[in-house]
């Protein structure tokens, strides 16, 4: 027997004196019990704003571009900024599971699962827009370098967009395959209790005919580990080569060296500020609070207050090079048309500085950082800011461009163009209500892999082996 | 596929298995498995099975992608259509590390997952025996393979007097099968293979 020791100081990751059973059990429950008629609520509300996406996406292929209000100088409006703000959110989940696992931090395990989900979710969401944008969305393979009847004509491999095809469609499909191979022993540990015949035989199929084995549990081992030294770096990259897109452009505010970081700061912040959003409602209406704790709750709210204040040494950092280069086409962008509270978009600006840089400032309070109402609250505010940053990124630096003759006109969406907004909601949350009452939530059997050594119980031993002394101690645990 | 006879002994607590898995091997049982609810550190070791070289498959697939990337486009950008960019080098290698990055990660987790997927014989509507219900809830189910010379009741009375909660003798089929979990039949059982 090896020792295992965990200090009492340290906050329990699982509450309650709990069992495998009981562990089981709590997960499980959602799938085994009807939805709640506030579940129905929420599903049908997600499926309507889905159903409206589809008619504003139905009227932008019929129609063409022209549904929306994109002119002259503002080629990317909403679209782009929605597209960017959604695969920031979808950063959270693998950055949870990912680069928490490689760093050792235990609460992962909480929410893992849902973060994971919410990050193939975001990412579905976003894939929407750049296809859509491109306006004859049949011909979106093209996209694509195959061998074709034209020349063969193939896509350029030296430009950011292409790369950005590259990035997300892998980041998705490696997402997927992580989030689900971590899901294939949570759908055997269903199937297995399972006591209706549609459930054992659905929940069969999805499990792949998983039992348990040691060997297997043994390469499933290195399949995550491996999955997640590959997702790491690939999660760094994805947000690095949205920023690309800005970055090696010649805009003034999109022309910066700063982007890459500056982006994956603001991607991790938006994605835990969504994650929170859904974790503090998923807690309570399914009664995780034993699993979701205030510790899960608080250390998410750290990275909230750290990569928010990243992301706002970003903005001065841009607002002091904007005047210490001298370039004046920068200076216009950053002190006039955005700094400038009273120039077209100014208010787009302090909205953002308002919600991403001084809001977050508050969880340096821990009773701040462990008050769900704050939690709630502010996660909602995080993300309007993280959606003006990506509106003043792309609309402050297009609106006025280097002909004056064309900055009369003043960009604002058109209904179809904010119903597309709505509609990836609704795909998003439809989504995600199916998988709140179909899966298991949280990851049973690496919730059972930190029971002994981080629950509530095992934790309450440990002070019996804190007041021994030394020598019984070392007579009790050293090997012979 | 063949049936064979196996004698099944659940544990309850991971610190019970692991002195019983020792007594079992030094005792010269085959243990054929243990069935566990989650991943289980130093199991493996214990049983005397070797490390997976799943890893070492999945360096082989990364790599395979970044040659993928690397010649395809090399390929294409100098020899197939010498695209003229600005009269910038054909061959620019910084702009396509992006892509080959990419597409290492790609194969080497696609190619790992398949990988996973073929060794562990996993795949919807594969089904397998299980020998036990719970063990994927709450038991850690060890199976031990008997030959001609195992005496069963021996065997589970050694079991139970090392800690295991409930035993039991199975004849099972250790294959996979085409199946559904709502069903119990087996589709090759009955079937009269007549030679001509």
């Amino acid at each position: 027997m090896h020792l295992k020791y965990e200090s009492q100081l340290r906050e329990p990751l699982v509450y309650g004196d709990k069992t495998y059973k009981q562990v089981t059990e709590d997960i499980v429950r959602p799938i085994e019990a009807k939805p709640t008629r506030l579940w129905y609520v929420g599903f049908y509300i997600a499926a309507a704003l889905l159903m409206f996406g589809v008619y504003s996406v139905y009227r932008e292929v019929t129609y063409g571009i022209g549904q929306w209000n994109l002119n002259k100088t503002v080629g990317w409006g909403w679209d782009i900024t929605n597209f960017v703000w959604w695969v920031g959110i979808g950063h959270a989940g693998t950055l949870i599971s990912a680069i928490l696992l490689l760093f050792r931090q235990g609460w992962r395990t909480g929410v893992n699962r849902a973060a994971e989900a919410m990050t193939i979710f975001a990412v579905m969401c976003a894939g929407q827009f750049p296809i859509f944008h491109m306006g004859r969305v049949w011909m979106a393979f093209f996209v694509l370098p195959y061998p074709n009847s034209r020349g063969p004509l193939w896509v350029n491999f030296n430009s950011p967009l292409l790369w950005d095809v590259f990035a997300i469609s892998t980041y998705f499909t490696v997402s997927l395959l992580f989030w689900y191979s971590g899901l294939i022993p949570d759908f055997a540990t269903v199937r297995d209790r399972a006591f209706t015949k549609l459930r054992k035989h659905l929940y069969g199929i999805a499990s792949f005919g998983w039992t348990g084995s040691t060997k297997h549990w043994q390469r499933h081992e290195s399949l995550s580990l491996v999955l997640a030294g590959l997702s790491t770096p690939l999660v760094l990259s994805v947000h690095t080569i949205v920023s690309f897109d800005f970055a090696t452009s010649v805009i003034p505010g999109w022309h910066t060296t700063i982007f890459p970081p500056y982006f994956v700061a603001g991607a991790i912040f938006s994605g835990f500020a969504m994650v929170q959003t859904l974790m503090v409602i998923v807690r309570k209406v399914f009664g995780m609070q034993d699993y979701i704790t205030m510790g899960h709750i608080e250390a998410m709210n750290k990275v909230i207050v750290l990569t928010g204040s990243i992301v706002g040494i970003a903005y001065l950092t841009e607002l002091f090079m904007g005047w210490y280069s001298q370039n004046k086409y920068e200076g216009y962008t950053f002190w006039y048309s955005r700094a400038y509270l009273f120039s077209p978009y100014g208010w787009s600006y302090w909205g953002m500085m308002a919600c991403n840089v001084l809001s977050p400032q508050i969880f340096w309070f821990r009773k701040m950082r462990r008050n769900l109402f704050v939690t709630f609250f502010m996660s909602i505010i995080v993300n309007i800011g993280m959606w003006f940053e990506r509106f003043v990124i792309i609309v402050t630096s297009l609106y006025r461009d280097y002909l004056p003759s064309s900055w009369s006109v003043y960009y604002s969406p058109t209904i179809w163009e904010m119903g597309f907004y709505a509609g990836t909601f609704g795909l998003f949350f439809t989504c995600f209500f199916l998988f709140a009452k179909y899966f298991p939530v949280i990851a049973i059997a690496e919730i059972k892999y930190v029971l002994k050594t981080t629950g509530e119980g095992y934790k309450n031993k440990m002070g019996v082996i804190e007041e021994q002394k030394l020598e019984e101690f070392v007579h009790e645990y050293a090997h012979h | 596929m063949a049936k064979k006879k196996f004698v099944v002994g659940c544990f309850d607590d991971e610190a019970v298995l692991f002195p019983a898995v020792k007594k079992v091997r030094t005792a010269g049982y085959k243990i054929h498995d243990v069935y566990t609810p989650f991943a289980v550190h130093g199991l493996d070791h214990a049983m005397g099975l070797r490390e997976t070289s799943l890893h070492t498959a999945g360096f082989i697939y990364g790599i395979t992608g970044t040659t993928t990337a690397l010649s395809c486009i090399s390929w294409i950008f100098t020899k197939d259509w010498p695209l003229n960019i600005g009269g910038k080098p054909h061959f620019a290698l910084p702009a396509w590390i992006p892509i080959m990055f990419e597409l290492t990660v790609l194969f080497a987790a696609v190619g790992m997952v398949l990988t996973f997927c073929y060794l562990c014989q996993l795949a919807p509507f594969v089904k397998k025996h299980h020998f036990h219900p719970r063990a994927t809830d709450d038991l850690f189910v060890m199976v031990i393979e008997c030959t001609d010379k195992t005496n069963v009741d021996d065997l589970r009375s050694f079991l139970a007097n090392n800690g295991a909660v409930e035993t039991d003798f199975q004849i099972a089929e250790d294959g996979w099968w085409l199946g559904r979990y709502d069903r119990d039949e087996m589709p090759f059982e009955h079937k009269q293979i007549v030679a001509a």
